[in-house]
């Protein structure tokens, strides 16, 4: 066996394989189907200091090797979080990440601070890209400035490992990625979702109730590769890469364009027991080429 | 316990021309299964379809540890389960939602169904007549032939009919039937077009009868995990797919 262990800033993984906000709910949905403790880590869904109600329905169409989502942040908020879920993931033998998600930038730091008390959660995932909410989230993204300014506030708070997941919906993610790492975080997440928009050609009109929505699956990989390949290039601070990955060979394309570890979404839907599959056939491709460490292969494709 | 199973389609037929009726055999022992829940099935070999299809239970077989899946042909997925051929393996996650609340023995219940939502309906009366419930069925559709499984459902109890085209039964919707003039239930069960379910609802509000629905808004997990599928309700937005598919009528805010 391969050694598979990664370290995300302070944050050691045993393998390089999370799972992505929004598609694992709190991990406790799939307790059926794997042992929570073999992944690295699970992202937990998008928490906010105040409960919400996501947007109306239909929150979701499929499309070709993907599908549009716009789910909004539905969330029983920080409370909930810390008072009901916490107590059942805390004595997980993983590493269990609360992604963050806001309306400004002092409503991310305290909530980011709310969650920086619980002794058993060692990071959290800023998410300053989430293309369904009106008031917050991309709209942080997608500018340097936006994106320095939620940091900045939540680094004040939060001193344990800070992630922040960036948005692709950008002319230059490279720049993001730079701001974000000026502003002291640890790592970087991408790529979230692509917007886009499917139309029902018999009602002539948009099929989401917002009408756009985030594409996930397979269809978005080689744009996240692409992404990462670059952001790669722009930062020192590692890379956790997202986007499509289904198989083990997708998530060693990311580790070689550069992510030091990946988080698989979508394909949870499809597979439940999929992330068990990916760490497994990540081990046995490094033994089949005779690599002893997967820290090997992360970045040999710059 | 959900568990991912590959399931043998041992017996596949085609009640009409766009629905196929699967018997899926499990070598290993199925799960405990209740009226009312789904599975969600993978489409193999289907490069335009990527997310896997809720599909009611139509039929739980304890002895011969089967399922049925009574599975309507509306897109490529659910077109690509209707073509499969039998010895095919079908990767089923199961058993998936919140069921039906089953009748009290001497209770006389009605099922009220239409199109492919009759399909749950089967094995909950066979269920409820199994406890010593009454169970009578009301079906409708828009002809004659798009009422399925008539003789499953002669076995169970008794069948009404409804078809907009007056081809079977009476003519109209099911909330228009004769039998529901008769009041003499203490429970309604529906599944089926939303229109059809909100009349139904309507009916069981207006007479105070217990009523519960079982709904099929559109689906990515089924696990709760991506909370894509969600009805409004006076609780906020729950999950059809792990606070439901069934629902208390009251629950709903359909008015």
């Amino acid at each position: 066996m391969a050694k598979l262990s990664v370290s995300i800033g302070n944050l050691q993984l045993k393998n390089p394989v999370l799972t992505a906000s929004g598609t694992f709910g709190y991990g406790i949905e799939f307790a059926d189907f794997i042992n929570l403790n073999d992944l690295g880590g699970f992202i937990v869904k998008g928490t906010t200091l105040q409960p919400r109600q996501g947007n109306d329905y239909p929150r979701m169409v499929e499309t070709p090797s993907g599908m549009l989502n716009c789910v909004g942040l539905q969330n029983k908020g920080a409370n909930y979080f810390c008072q009901s879920i916490y107590p059942q993931l805390k004595d997980l033998n993983t590493n269990v990440i609360v992604n963050v998600s806001g309306s400004s930038p002092e409503d991310y730091a305290e909530c980011a601070a709310r969650i920086a008390e619980l002794d058993n959660i060692p990071a959290i995932e800023l998410n300053i890209s989430c293309p369904n909410v009106h008031d917050g989230g991309m709209a942080f993204g997608v500018t340097c400035s936006g994106a320095a300014s939620v940091v900045k506030a939540v680094r004040k708070v939060y001193p344990k490992t800070l992630i922040v997941k960036l948005s692709p919906n950008v002319t230059d993610i490279a720049e993001i990625a730079r701001a974000v790492e000026a502003e002291g975080a640890d790592s970087v997440s991408l790529i979230n979702t692509l917007m886009g928009m499917a139309i029902d050609i018999e009602r002539r009109k948009p099929i989401l109730s917002i009408k756009t929505g985030g594409l996930s699956g397979p269809a978005v990989k080689p744009v996240a590769v692409r992404m990462v390949y670059q952001v790669a290039q722009a930062v020192k601070i590692p890379i956790i890469g997202l986007g499509g990955i289904t198989t083990a060979a997708d998530a060693i394309e990311f580790l070689q364009a550069g992510a030091t570890a990946v988080e698989i979404g979508t394909a949870n839907f499809i597979d439940p027991a999929v992330t068990i599959k990916v760490i497994q056939g990540i081990d046995q491709w490094l033994n089949e080429h005779n690599i002893p460490d997967v820290n090997g292969i992360i970045g040999a494709a710059l | 316990m959900k568990q991912i199973l590959n399931l043998i389609l041992v017996h596949i037929s085609h009640p009409s021309d766009n629905h196929a009726l699967m018997v899926l055999k499990s070598e290993e022992k199925l799960p405990e299964i209740l009226p009312g829940q789904f599975v969600e099935v993978r489409v193999d070999n289907s490069p335009t379809t990527l997310l896997r299809r809720p599909i009611s239970i139509n039929y739980v077989d304890k002895v011969n540890n089967e399922i049925w899946l009574l599975v309507h042909a509306v897109g490529e997925g659910t077109k690509r389960l209707c073509s499969l051929k039998e010895g095919a393996l079908v990767n089923c996650i199961l058993p998936l939602g919140r069921g039906f609340t089953l009748p009290e023995c001497g209770e006389k219940v009605l099922l009220i169904g239409g199109g492919v939502g009759t399909a749950p309906l089967l094995y909950l009366g066979e269920l409820a007549r199994s406890i010593g419930a009454y169970p009578k069925f009301l079906l409708g559709g828009k002809t004659s032939a798009d009422v399925l499984q008539k003789e499953d459902f002669r076995r169970i109890g008794e069948l009404y009919i409804t078809t907009e085209d007056g081809s079977e039964g009476e003519k109209g919707f099911v909330t228009n039937h004769s039998v529901l003039s008769a009041g003499e239930f203490s429970r309604i069960y529906t599944c089926g077009p939303k229109p059809m379910m909100m009349a139904v609802a309507r009916y069981a509000k207006e007479k105070a009868i217990f009523c519960e629905a079982s709904l099929e808004n559109m689906m990515a997990c089924g696990l709760g995990a991506c909370l894509c599928c969600v009805e409004k309700t006076s609780e906020g937005n729950l999950c059809v797919c792990t606070e439901g598919p069934v629902f208390n009528i009251n629950k709903l805010m359909w008015d």
